[in-house]
């Protein structure tokens, strides 16, 4: 997994690059945590996530929350196929508010 | 039938990816199965990794094989450890409407893989929790 960011005034891009598991999940945390604090839109973008299992679906739903309760927002974009699946049969596409 | 025996250690779960996976492509099966295959692989895993050892880490032994359903084929992949008799089958499933101040996370992963898989079963035998689950090939 790979993960690149691009700050532009008070919008931040996340682009979330591979693969999400249980192995490099707590680097996916800490990532988003510190990208969210420094612009209140914040946009992620999965066109180049491939797998995403429950541990990542566990960290989208925590960086919702807390962008939520802080009264910022937060869009996740270009959703493939294979991830979709997995926001759709979990019910996250209701929660996440994904841009499709 | 191959089989493996693994430490039940997060950072073993690409060892169990590539157990599980591997041979699937040669079979024709897209990489969307693959996928559904690897993804069941890995919550059940880490649910032995989080849940089963208490204060010693034990291990995992897994199976993998290619079974003949009538005509058709499937695969069958099973995992067995030695830890706390357990089966994550019995936990409800998570409530897909709940709002999301309410949403919880946990029992999301079985429930993936029940999703996933054609079938997914539990049994405890000598001592081990066995916990297989299977999926017709595509072709």
């Amino acid at each position: 997994m790979n993960i690149a960011e691009h700050l532009d005034n008070d919008t931040i891009t996340v682009d979330i690059i591979g693969e999400v598991d249980g192995t490099n999940v707590g680097e996916l945390e800490g990532a988003l945590k510190a990208s969210i604090s420094k612009a209140p839109n914040v946009i992620i973008d999965l066109k180049e996530l491939n797998y995403v299992s429950s541990a990542g679906l566990r960290v989208f739903l925590l960086i919702r929350k807390l962008t939520a309760s802080a009264g910022h927002n937060m869009v996740i974009k270009n959703v493939t196929p294979d991830v979709m699946e997995i926001f759709t049969v979990t019910g996250f596409v209701k929660l996440l508010n994904i841009e499709t | 039938m191959k089989d493996m025996t693994i430490k039940a250690e997060t950072e073993n779960l690409h060892a169990v990816f590539d157990f599980v996976v591997d041979g699937l492509m040669e079979l024709q099966q897209t990489p969307t199965f693959i996928r559904q295959c690897k993804l069941s692989a890995e919550e059940v895993f880490l649910n032995i990794c989080s849940y089963s050892y208490e204060s010693e880490i034990g291990s995992v032994y897994i199976t993998r094989d290619i079974v003949n359903k009538g005509s058709d084929k499937e695969v069958v992949i099973s995992f067995s450890d030695s830890g706390i008799p357990f089966n994550p089958l019995t936990a409800d499933d998570p409530d897909l409407t709940a709002e999301l101040e309410d949403r919880q996370i946990g029992g999301l992963g079985i429930f993936l893989v029940k999703e996933l898989m054609d079938e997914v079963s539990y049994e405890y035998e000598d001592g081990h929790n066995i916990l297989t689950m299977k999926k017709a090939l595509e072709k």
